[in-house]
């Protein structure tokens, strides 16, 4: 298997606020993606599955250890504005900037210096693909939780990279719309002839086996087991 | 003692007739308001986001100056001002004591905190989540602080209107630099003042009804800007 995101010996801690005290968020000795992978990480609240994407993402460095892509730690040269344009992540809380659905589609795409009209068409096409190009116009406060999601995940989806990272993508959202984001999910693998590298965290073991092929574990901000999915 | 209805055709005869004396004092309130929340602006605005962005040793003290300030008398800063412009002041030289553009330096140190302390708390309210998610979208650190800046601007915009308003309506400042010499530093304020002086009640009530119209005015243009983005 030639790892496409690997985590190696990586130690992440916050501290309390109360005591000061260092807490372990995460402590991993290996991980590793494989290219057209579909992983998803199942543990509680509070297991360091946020923490885990986020590293994944480039948004937090480790204490200690190295988070590498295609092989090379993009940690080491500064800021990893390039590697986090590759891993695009949904984050658990669903923040949609104040302007239209479509201006939200067409954000990610325009900072990577997309031109205007060719992010407008890439967005529209991503918002008819998931059913949503009825809401193009309407503002963030128009919608519901679960077109909000949508939104967020069209979001990501535009941007058509080989990695995506999701955050606990159903999280409070109804079973119609659960169904409609992970019959997304699915598509995308398909339509990237299955090479995009797909993980995601969530809760829902269930979730876990219907969308991927391997499911790791974690509890304390350690990995208890990982094993294919049935 | 003139009543409320005296003062209202007060009012209703000075704008119909466009009164000279009421028109030059509206327009010369309007223009240190506006320099004066501009030039604020400029600096309370960048001010404001670099003080609820960067962690720098004493943070915490400049936020609760900032905020402390928000509350300074209009005629200590009056009194300051004068202090450095006056002939044997630091700034005497400058000559612009008893000058329109005298006040608006005076009302420019009047509302530098409020834009400064309004902007912060935008930024600083706004800031966590949508960095985060700017970030994860791939933006880099000045596109997520542009994006952060631009979520903020509904709070941004809050502060230049409480600071347009807080200088069209104030007295101190413009009475102790400018002088309230008519035909060259009378505001509508200091002519409020003036007349309450001379016991010509209904004319200052007057006045005072012109110039809330005119900041009634102003907000309704400053809502309709807020209001035109899609939220």
């Amino acid at each position: 298997m030639t790892a496409l995101l690997a985590l190696h010996e990586v130690l992440r801690t916050y501290k309390e606020r109360r005591s000061n005290r260092p807490i372990q968020a995460l402590k991993i000795a290996s991980l590793e993606f494989a290219r057209g992978e579909t992983a998803a990480i199942v543990g509680p609240n509070g297991s360091g599955k946020s923490t885990l994407l986020e590293m994944l993402a480039f948004l937090r460095p480790p204490d200690q250890g190295r988070v590498v892509l295609d092989g090379h730690d993009p940690w080491l040269a500064g800021d990893p504005v390039e590697a986090r344009r590759r891993c695009p992540l949904l984050l658990q809380r669903t923040v949609l900037f104040k302007t239209t659905v479509l201006g939200n589609v067409m954000s990610g795409l325009q900072f990577r210096g997309v031109p205007r009209g060719r992010a407008r068409q890439r967005a529209e096409e991503t918002l008819s693909q998931l059913g949503l190009a009825a809401l193009s116009n309407r503002g963030p406060r128009e919608l519901s939780g679960g077109e909000r999601r949508r939104v967020a995940l069209a979001r990501i989806l535009a941007l058509a990279g080989d990695i995506l990272l999701l955050d606990e993508p159903t999280a409070h959202v109804d079973e119609d719309n659960t169904a409609l984001i992970e019959d997304a999910i699915r598509r995308l693998h398909v339509a990237a002839d299955g090479q995009s590298t797909v993980i995601l965290a969530t809760h829902d073991s269930q979730q876990a086996a219907r969308l991927a092929q391997r499911v790791i574990r974690l509890s304390k901000g350690e990995i208890t087991s990982m094993q294919a999915s049935p | 003692m003139q009543t409320i209805g005296d003062a209202l055709r007060n009012a209703l005869h000075l704008v119909l007739t466009l009164d000279p004396g009421v028109r030059e004092y509206a327009l010369r309130s309007l223009l240190i308001a506006t320099v004066a929340t501009g030039v604020a602006s400029l600096i309370g605005i960048p001010l404001g986001v670099f003080i609820a962005e960067r962690d720098f040793r004493g943070r915490r003290a400049v936020v609760t100056i900032t905020n402390t300030l928000l509350a300074l008398p209009t005629v200590v800063v009056g009194l300051v001002v004068y202090t450095f412009l006056s002939r044997s002041g630091p700034l005497g030289g400058l000559h612009l004591l008893f000058t329109v553009p005298g006040i608006m330096i005076g009302e420019v140190f009047l509302v530098l905190p409020i834009v400064t302390a309004f902007t912060l708390s935008a930024v600083a309210r706004t800031d966590r989540d949508v960095r985060t998610t700017a970030l994860a979208l791939g933006a880099s650190p000045t596109q997520a602080l542009r994006t952060v800046v631009s979520e903020s601007r509904f709070g941004v915009l809050a502060a230049i209107i409480a600071a347009y308003g807080r200088v069209v309506s104030e007295v101190g400042v413009a009475t102790i630099v400018g002088g309230n010499a008519d035909r060259f530093t009378r505001t509508m304020t200091t002519s409020i003042v003036l007349n309450v002086d001379m016991g010509n009640f209904g004319l200052a009530l007057g006045i005072g009804i012109v110039l809330l119209t005119i900041s009634l005015s102003i907000n309704v243009v400053f809502q309709s800007l807020q209001g035109g983005t899609a939220e």
